[in-house]
């Protein structure tokens, strides 16, 4: 490219103070580089000024423009209040929600560059991955969000106003105990279709008279038992056993809830459901927002839309963004999703367009192909981080962030170094990295597996534990307890693996809903 | 895309949520904010500021891994000399360094620490105080008003405009002044129309064209709601009788007096004072210090000059009943007392100073309250082999007390006491008259 003169003219804006009409030729220019040369597809953007106050108003309500009232709100707000004013924490520069139109918060104070960069990131990078991400578009549903979170607030206050503060605020303290529990992991049937489950059953027993062989009737009888075996089996099923979504499963069974509170337990499990898709993709998402920002300021620079001052503001910023302090550094705080994010995108490009033969022989597809933006966008659209970890994830960041799996097994004196960043390594510390940002391996697994309808209706729970690693047993008693007060009946929990069973919690409804 | 300024909104979004959580916590947060003012000066008390309570009350549990015990992996980035198949020390505490991102948020975490704003500090602080038998209601003063309606009157503002009045005016006006109706016109215009159509009479028809000029006329000249007919609704302040409050602050300074009692004595002061200035708008406070002899001060001087001398108990409580007699007439004051002392009078004024408590101070006063300092050594000398020694006022003004009489009587060692004690002495009984 050909150096150009960078005039007065050209440049978007040449001081630190910006203003709304300098805020729309920004996002225009950040736009022509989005749609035309990254071919970024997004939402329509609604770009919303706010200030240091309204920010941490956004906080507390975990970013979304209105939400249901509720104390655990409150104390985050106070918490964000008191971290902000005593300097020990800064704000963010923006806020984005996942709805059509997108919502982008950007915060006053922001400089004219940071406006710039906050415009690429949020309102195309990240508003790019909610509308192709594939966990998002399966989970999430962007045009209803706003609407939805407008009928739960009402309905939430009408309830606080006909049933009493207090019995709505009980309620939704038990249903945000187990909104991590109220999540729907797997797409599928979830509501039970009797006509279907009668259809079935026929097709089962013809299948069984086809099969029949009057041989059989000479084995010897089974003991009684398997009779009701297949009873418990039955009812299981007719439950939708085992169940891992709990607020779901109470929502739909439990046998003493009005249907307001059913309606409340839903409105928590549907906005748990909201935030899912976000937990998973944290690397991918922060790694699409950063890349496309980087991307985006870099190509102002060169069109000499910004100016050398800044752009180094940008790069200072986004240094910032994607430092990822060492393992032994005392700011250590785990992998930064931007930065790993970032470098894998990055990364990506560099193999896209200058592979080595190392790259070449592991990333067949697109190796020297020179069409990153294409591979970009489709691994935006299809994975999540746990898979985009596993298929791309190359030696190359591996060697750069030197980084090592580190195996902490009890039975052990020290802890031992199993991988590192050479060619016997790479692989597993691949799949490690890729464990460690699999959501549904942090969260506990926890199902309902069976209530005991013939005595005394006590809900079963089971923890299936793996590799040892048991639950926190002080907040799980005091969880147990807001399940058995919504379940109305005693509730068992047990924790077990194949080898042993760790531990039983048990709680006796204190306070029913009722 | 759309931009739009947001900043121009109502602020306080969170404020409902706020209110919630330390509606939530309550009892832990006005624990906080007790133990928060005995550690703190009392003049920062109405400020506001940071409390701390215990995390655990207001902990949100989620079924959540353990921080340790099971089988672990980490990929950490940053390796420097490790090659696979080293062995590395475990870090303290299980996790340590290394495992720090396998510790969910929030955990460890056993304190919670915000701050409240100087009303929320304050409401909590003063909750469930009261002054006892607040019962003498006096009209006062112009700014304690309510307006009543009182009529109505021909000039003022538009918001009180009385529709009705202004309405009834002007239609009896016009029908006075004979304004012609539009129906009225209508119908000669239609006769009009009809007898042209039928084309006879035509000087019938001049005289009704003049007629109808006449009366448009009229209808113009005559205006629909003239501004005589304007009334507006007319308000008069009616003043509404409060409950007017004294408080006589009695305060020691006599050299017997240490410097840690007296300190115990106007941090007393200094919280009845907050109190009552912020949970009373009207109550005067007399603030008298004696030593041999009583002097009233302002506030000032009250709390932060220094003076000694004998004691002499009796001089104080004259002074007390000179004033209220001068300024304070029993018909129209509420008056109480408060006096603090270490209890070492001079012996020969003893019953002096119980014969103007019993004769002159109690029955004018609504509550008299007695708090005697001791600094702390002596105190805790009382628990050894000595018994403690009653200070002769104590035991004077014990035997003024009795149930029907309006008077408490506390003992003060330490900072510590002050405010559980300042507590009981103003606490609101659930029978008392409630009034603010």
């Amino acid at each position: 490219m050909s150096h150009q003169v960078k005039s007065k003219d050209t440049l978007l804006f040449s001081d630190h103070d910006w203003d709304f009409d300098m805020l729309s030729r920004i996002y225009g220019a950040v736009e022509k580089i989005a749609v035309d040369e990254m071919g970024l597809d997004t939402y329509r953007n609604q770009i919303e000024v706010i200030t240091a106050e309204q920010m941490l108003d956004a906080y507390a309500a975990t970013g979304m423009p209105l939400l249901y009232k509720h104390w655990s709100f409150g104390k985050q707000f106070l918490r964000n209040e008191t971290l902000y004013r005593k300097g020990w924490q800064g704000l963010a520069y923006e806020i984005v929600i996942n709805s059509d139109p997108c919502i982008v918060y950007i915060m006053e104070e922001n400089s004219a560059t940071m406006q710039a960069i906050v415009l690429a990131h949020a309102a195309f990078g990240h508003n790019h991955f909610f509308k192709n991400n594939y966990v998002f578009q399966q989970w999430t549903d962007a045009s209803a969000i706003l609407d939805y979170l407008a009928f739960a607030k009402a309905y939430i206050s009408s309830c606080e106003e006909r049933y009493g503060l207090e019995a709505v605020e009980r309620l939704i303290d038990a249903a945000h105990a187990l909104q991590h529990n109220g999540v729907h992991r797997y797409p599928g049937k979830h509501s039970l279709d009797l006509v279907a489950e009668q259809r079935r059953e026929i097709e089962r027993r013809e299948h069984a008279e086809r099969l029949y062989n009057d041989l059989w009737r000479t084995l010897p009888k089974p003991r009684a038992r398997g009779g009701r075996d297949l009873n418990e089996e039955r009812r299981r099923a007719l439950l939708g056993l085992p169940e891992e979504n709990i607020l779901y499963f109470l929502e739909k069974t439990a046998p003493r809830l009005a249907p307001w509170q059913r309606e409340i337990l839903r409105i928590v499990r549907q906005i748990a459901q909201y935030f899912y898709p976000q937990r998973q993709t944290k690397v991918m998402n922060e790694g699409c927002a950063t890349f496309t920002h980087h991307r985006i300021m870099t190509r102002l620079h060169e069109k000499g839309q910004i100016s050398d001052g800044a752009f180094l503001e940008f790069l200072q910023s986004h240094t910032n963004v994607v430092m990822q302090p060492e393992f032994d550094d005392r700011r250590y705080g785990g992998i930064n999703p931007y930065a790993l994010g970032f470098a894998m995108m990055q990364d990506i490009e560099r193999i896209a367009n200058e592979p080595t033969a190392e790259d070449r022989s592991l990333f067949p597809n697109f190796a020297g192909k020179e069409n990153a933006y294409d591979v970009l966008r489709d691994a935006w659209a299809n994975y999540r981080d746990e898979s985009f970890i596993l298929q791309f994830l190359s030696p190359e960041v591996i060697r750069k962030q030197r980084l090592f799996r580190l195996v902490d097994d009890p039975v052990e004196e020290d802890l031992v170094v199993a991988a590192i960043h050479d060619e016997d390594g790479y692989r597993e510390v691949r799949r490690s990295l890729a464990r460690q940002f699999d959501v549904a391996r942090q969260d506990p697994d926890i199902q309902v597996v069976d209530v005991d309808l013939k005595g005394d209706r006590r809900l079963l729970l089971r923890h299936h534990v793996v590799d040892g690693v048991t639950l926190e047993a002080g907040d799980a008693a005091r969880v147990l307890q807001h399940l058995a007060n919504l379940w109305g009946y005693g509730v068992r929990l047990v924790e077990e693996d194949d080898q042993r069973t760790y531990t039983t919690l048990e709680a006796e409804p204190a306070q029913a809903f009722a | 895309m759309h931009i739009i300024d947001r900043r121009v909104d109502p602020g306080g979004k969170s404020l409902a949520n706020r209110q919630r959580f330390i509606r939530r916590a309550r009892a832990l947060v006005r624990q906080a904010v007790r133990d928060a003012s005995a550690s703190r000066k009392i003049r920062e008390i109405g400020e506001g500021g940071a409390v701390t309570i215990p995390a655990d009350g207001v902990h949100e549990p989620i079924f959540r891994p353990t921080s340790s015990g099971g089988m672990r992996e980490h990929v950490l980035p940053g390796n420097k000399t490790y090659i696979a198949g080293d062995h590395i020390e475990r870090p303290e505490g299980g996790g340590g360094g290394a495992g720090s991102e396998g510790s969910p948020d929030g955990q460890g975490e056993d304190q919670f620490r915000f701050v409240l704003s100087r009303e929320e500090f304050l409401e909590l602080f003063l909750e469930d105080l009261e002054l006892p038998n607040l019962a003498k209601r006096q009209i006062i003063g112009e700014d304690v008003t309510r307006r009543l309606p009182a009529g109505f009157r021909t000039a003022g503002p538009p918001a009180a405009l009385s529709v009705t009045r202004t309405m009834r005016r002007s239609l009896s006006r016009r029908i006075a002044l004979g304004r012609p109706s539009p129906e009225d016109i209508e119908r000669m215009t239609r006769e009009i129309e009809e007898m042209e159509a039928a084309g006879d009479a035509p000087e019938r028809i001049a005289t009704l064209r003049a007629e109808l000029e006449r009366q448009m006329r009229r209808s113009v000249s005559i205006p629909f709601i003239d501004p005589l007919d304007l009334r507006f609704r007319r308000l008069e302040t009616h003043p509404e009788p409060i409950a007017r409050a004294v408080m006589f602050c009695l305060m020691d300074v006599s050299a017997s007096m240490d410097e840690a009692m007296k300190d115990l004595a106007k941090r007393f002061f200094s919280l009845l004072y907050l109190f009552l200035t912020r949970r009373y708008e009207r109550v005067e406070i007399v603030f008298i210090r004696h030593t041999h002899e009583a002097k009233e001060v302002d506030e000032d001087t009250f709390f932060h000059s220094r003076e000694s001398g004998g004691t002499v108990i009796s001089s104080a409580l004259e002074e007390m009943v000179r004033i209220a007699k001068e300024r304070f007439p029993l018909d129209q004051w509420n008056i109480y007392g408060a006096q603090a002392s270490d209890g070492d009078n001079l012996s020969s004024d003893n019953p002096r100073a119980v014969a103007l408590l019993r004769n002159a101070i109690l029955p004018i006063s609504q509550y008299y309250a007695y708090l005697q300092v001791a600094n702390g050594g002596e105190e805790r000398g009382g628990g050894g082999i000595f018994p403690r020694q009653e200070t002769t006022l104590w035991r004077a003004y014990s035997e003024v007390l009795e149930p029907s009489l309006p008077m408490a009587m506390r003992k003060v060692s330490s900072p510590r006491d002050i405010y559980p004690v300042f507590r009981e002495l103003f606490e609101k009984k659930s029978d008392g008259v409630g009034a603010e």
